[in-house]
């Protein structure tokens, strides 16, 4: 055996050792834990069982992770109606708490912008720092802004590890344990939609919603990417996302693409329907409309 | 208060409490609309629900003091009951008559005389707002709750819009997010 040989088996075998002696299992499972779509189902529920446990010890309180997969035939789609918002913010909040954002740093998925009626939808003189006493504001109207779910995303195509990718059911996803926190994809975005924990998520046990789903709303940690993910612990389970609950307009509305007759099928049949930066070929699901 | 002596009074309160206990106990159990709404394109029966309509336990059920009273038809401004109504719904053409029904006073009535219900109300706002009452039936108009792909709940037009001024009321919005430069 050569010297230069023998030194580096000594050294692999020593370090190993040395991993596995001295990190605790957990710690090293977490370490060698493959991205989700390596996983095979028997790693998923060893994984959600180490997550389940380490969050309800953290939070005092029993945590549930799903890693509900894709309900069959089903591609999600999103509208709003811009006639209706009245720019009250309750879908933003309705959301930190749904999805268990940082609530310092503060982290939310939705940016309800004001805009004047008299320039239309012109970004160049949004406002998302509007404090207004009562809204809707006189001259003014109001449009909220999240993850488009595109069906073309640049951010997927940015990820240079693949810690994001397009669900079956058209949801863009993030492993956060993958996510080496470059944030490419969020210079990809041109919505403006993927926020990065740029400090330690601080989220008071007595608000985190304890029922989250691998892919969505489980507790993350700083350096890591996150985004709407139209609830994906909700939706999965047939439910509507919170903030098309938590509005009290009835402005935002969700459904099925694929299924005739739905509330978002309807909206695409009958109303005047506008996307984001249609330039940009990103291909949205969300889709804005006027319901007058 | 002149119309009643001071002994019914207590009766009549028992009576509205009463009343809105029934109201909330039952209520809440499916208030399920005729056909119309229950069949979607494809065939599929939908269940959809409805909250009970939000009347005020002081006044419903109208006949409490209707019952006894003489009707009287004429165009006025209310001064013992009712003052606190401001009617800002087409004011110029219109008056409680128009929906409320004289006779029956616990319920509401159409332009062709058919007598209808509180829960079932959404039939009169549909006689002005034929489109409004379409996207509703539809799910477009107003706040749906439940499953996408299940059981869905509605809420009736005077859940969000008060019948006698309808205008969606403004409110104080949450607080804006903080600026990147406030994030520590």
């Amino acid at each position: 055996m050569k010297r230069r040989t023998f030194l580096k088996a000594a050294g692999i075998t020593s370090s190993a050792a040395l991993f596995s002696a001295c990190v605790p299992k957990e710690a090293r499972e977490a370490f060698l834990q493959k991205d989700f779509r390596s996983l095979s189902k028997d790693e998923v529920a060893g994984i959600i069982k180490r997550l389940e446990a380490q969050y309800t010890q953290k939070f005092g309180k029993p945590f549930s992770v799903s890693a509900k997969e894709p309900i069959p035939e089903t591609s999600f789609g999103y509208a709003l109606d811009i006639s209706r918002c009245i720019g009250c913010r309750k879908c933003v909040y309705g959301c930190v708490k749904e999805n268990n954002q940082s609530r310092d740093p503060q982290i939310h998925y939705i940016q309800v912008l004001e805009l004047e009626k008299e320039k239309g939808i012109d970004f160049m003189h949004a406002d998302m720092y509007y404090d207004r006493d009562e809204v809707p504001h006189e001259g003014h109207f109001y449009l909220p802004v999240a993850c488009q779910q595109c069906k073309n995303p640049p951010c997927v195509k940015a990820c240079p590890v693949g810690a994001t990718w397009t669900e079956p059911d058209g949801i863009v996803v993030v492993d956060y344990d993958w996510c080496i926190g470059c944030r490419t994809c969020m210079a990809a975005c041109p919505y403006d939609a993927r926020q990065f924990n740029w400090g330690k998520p601080h989220l008071p046990s007595e608000e985190a919603n304890p029922t989250t789903h691998f892919l969505g709303n489980r507790p993350r940690d700083k350096g890591v990417v996150e985004k709407c993910t139209f609830c994906i612990q909700r939706v999965r389970e047939g439910r509507y996302p919170e903030c098309v609950e938590v509005c009290p307009v009835g402005a935002r509305k969700f459904g099925n693409l694929l299924e005739e007759g739905s509330e978002i099928r309807y909206i695409l049949e009958n109303k005047r329907v506008v996307i984001l930066k249609e330039e940009l070929n990103t291909q949205p699901k969300f889709y804005y409309f006027y319901g007058t | 208060m002149k119309r009643f002596g001071s002994k019914s009074r207590p009766i009549l309160q028992g009576l509205a409490i009463l009343l809105f206990s029934i109201l909330l106990l039952t209520g809440y159990q499916a208030v399920a609309f005729n056909g119309i709404l229950q069949q979607t394109k494809t065939g599929e029966q939908v269940d959809i629900q409805v909250p009970p309509p939000p009347l005020s336990e002081d006044y419903y059920p109208c006949t409490m003091c209707h019952a006894d009273m003489e009707v009287n038809l004429e165009r006025r401004e209310l001064v013992e009951f009712h003052d606190d109504i401001v009617l800002k719904h087409d004011e110029e053409n219109r008056w409680c008559m128009d929906c409320h029904d004289a006779n029956n006073r616990d319920m509401l009535h159409t332009a062709s005389g058919q007598l209808i219900s509180f829960e079932e109300s959404y039939k009169l706002c549909g006689q002005c707002h034929g489109p409004k009452l379409r996207d509703w039936k539809a799910g477009i108009h107003g706040r749906r709750t439940g499953k996408w792909n299940g059981r869905k709940e509605y809420l009736l037009c005077a859940h969000c819009h008060d019948p006698h001024s309808p205008e969606y009321q403004k409110m104080k919005p949450e607080p804006p997010p903080k600026k990147p430069g406030k994030i520590k």
